[in-house]
């Protein structure tokens, strides 16, 4: 055994590492393998709240308002669009603003959470060719720091309903804890699937880019679903207003019909499907493509 | 848990997918004979290991020399996990720590006491254990007022050794060690060199690759000659550096009176 150490204090890891990896694994292998990167990505959830926050804090350095810009800015959008399209489409503004705030804040997380996914992998390559880590835990950050700034936008949504007094019934609103609940799931897997498709693929983001900008024209975030009349049923198509309803629609007092949150189930497990299919597959590769 | 690590058959070979691989191919097989090659599916490849055996247990001291590019990097970060086996087997047992990257998620806009921090979170340490780790490298960085400012203001010398002393406040069961360790300032130095003597001292299982003759002969029980990303010889090392320098090895004067004044010898441990 090794002597005692002299005039330094070594640590001990916390735990001992047995590393089997072989090539030409099984599809069970390879199943077993990334359910494992899953669970120990997702059982670091300390370092990943750690790493999410320094991401925020850092942006925000030196800042005295910090990440309450983003609320402001948000919140001065909301205002300057709220206006511009209530006349626009000859909306009442005491009815218009409230949906286009809560619109714009949960879709703000989306189109922020999609762009940071295609660079889930490639901007942590430093940290994947140095250290084996699992590939969710990269993903989960990118997760967890658009929550954080989910919740600093969040303030938005509760000014624009002090000042208008334009709360939703609360029987409703809790309607959308597990809308958020399947936003994680689904946003977890959007993040190790572009993640690994654009460390592959370089032409990813943007047509990734290309599609965000065309889906929030689509989804029904500026305007009403009703102002479609009797052509509604076709948003039922876009997997991007579904997904949006399920949050959007009880926190606004008009739960979603059960159509919308069947296709935005529909849609969310052939995400998963399709996520796992091809993280099975690439996971041991994502380390050379960078 | 005994530690051990056992390579068997392992080739990694490198897709080229970016930029014109046809004129690529062309250019880079002219030049560099061997070392690309086409998969079964007809994309260019560099193979960067091709068919490595190995076996480590306790005790052992393995030094990987070869020219750049041979594949000595690429067999340390094989071993510590961070590629997969494209054919054979990689198996490492006990607690690992990989020494391949200076600035090893170092971030320049966080202070010291928060890069700290993260890395202890990344070695898997709790709360307290990273007080003791923040202290441990404060003190031998000599960063006191520094700590808790942005390592980007921090002068080169003293990010060498914040980074330096991170790498080396942990000890594994299994240490992977490239050569960029063992530069650094002068004065700095020998300093380091007995941190690092300590910690290497206290492994089960050394891996390094280097290119200073005297560190492999003083350190090392075993030396592995690694070219174009196949083991060219395996044997005592110095018969494997004779034969990859092309002439007899001896430690230099220096490090023989050193070693007779400090008895410092790392490899008789284990």
């Amino acid at each position: 055994m090794a002597p005692p150490m002299e005039g330094s204090s070594h640590l001990q890891p916390s735990e001992n590492v047995v590393l089997d990896l072989a090539a030409d694994q099984s599809w069970g292998e390879r199943n077993r393998a990334a359910w494992r990167d899953v669970c120990d990505g997702l059982a670091q959830w300390r370092l990943v709240w750690t790493l999410a926050w320094l991401d925020i804090r850092l942006k925000y350095r030196g800042s005295v308002l910090g990440p309450f810009w983003l609320t402001i800015s948000t919140g001065a959008m909301v205002a300057a669009m709220g206006i511009l399209y209530a006349v626009l489409f000859r909306l009442e503004l005491r009815d218009y603003i409230p949906y286009l705030g809560l619109s714009l804040v949960l879709w703000g997380f989306v189109g922020a959470l999609v762009s940071d996914a295609c660079g889930a992998f490639t901007t942590n390559q430093g940290m994947i060719r140095s250290v084996r880590m699992p590939f969710t835990l990269y993903a989960a950050r990118i997760v967890v720091r658009n929550l954080i700034i989910l919740g600093h936008n969040a303030v938005v949504v509760v000014v624009v309903n002090l000042v208008l007094w334009t709360w939703p019934p609360a029987g409703v609103a809790w309607l959308a804890l597990p809308g958020m609940v399947l936003w994680l799931a689904v946003s977890l897997s959007l993040a190790l699937l572009l993640g690994a498709l654009c460390a592959r693929l370089h032409d990813i983001p943007p047509i990734v880019a290309n599609v965000m900008q065309m889906a929030f024209f689509l989804s029904a975030v500026i305007w009403k679903p009703e102002q479609l009349d009797d052509r509604q049923w076709m948003l039922a198509l876009n997997p991007f207003f579904c997904l949006l309803e399920v949050v959007r629609g009880p926190l606004f007092g008009t739960p979603p019909s059960l159509l919308v949150v069947g296709c935005a189930l529909g849609y969310s497990a052939v995400l998963f499907a399709i996520t796992w299919l091809v993280f099975v597959r690439v996971r041991g590769r994502i380390a050379f493509w960078l | 848990m005994t530690s051990s690590i056992d390579v068997e058959g392992l080739s990694l070979s490198f897709p080229l997918y970016h930029g014109n691989a046809r004129s690529l191919k062309k250019t880079v097989l002219s030049t560099v004979t061997g070392r690309m090659a086409a998969d079964n599916r007809n994309r260019v490849v560099v193979e960067a290991l091709r068919d490595v055996n190995l076996a480590l247990r306790p005790g052992d001291r393995l030094a990987l020399v070869g020219g750049n590019g041979a594949g000595k990097t690429t067999l340390l970060r094989a071993m510590a996990g961070i590629y997969e086996p494209v054919a054979g087997r990689v198996r490492v047992q006990g607690s690992l720590n990989a020494l391949v990257d200076p600035h090893l998620g170092m971030n320049p806009e966080l202070t010291g006491r928060e890069n700290i921090m993260l890395r202890g979170m990344y070695l898997g340490l709790d709360k307290k254990a990273i007080e003791g780790l923040a202290e441990d490298v404060a003190a031998f960085a000599e960063l006191t007022d520094f700590l808790d400012l942005p390592v980007r203001i921090y002068s080169s010398g003293m990010i060498v050794r914040l980074g330096f002393a991170l790498a080396t406040s942990v000890q594994p069961q299994v240490l992977l060690m490239d050569e960029w360790f063992l530069a650094g300032d002068a004065g700095f130095m020998e300093k380091a060199r007995v941190r690092l003597e300590n910690l290497v001292r206290g492994v089960e299982i050394l891996v390094l690759s280097s290119h200073a003759t005297d560190v492999v002969l003083q350190w090392c029980t075993r030396a592995l000659w690694m070219d174009q990303g196949r083991v060219r010889a395996d044997g005592p090392p110095a018969e494997v550096l004779s034969a990859y320098l092309g002439h007899p090895v001896q430690l230099s004067e220096w490090a023989q009176q050193r070693m007779a004044t400090t008895g410092s010898d790392p490899g008789e441990a284990g």
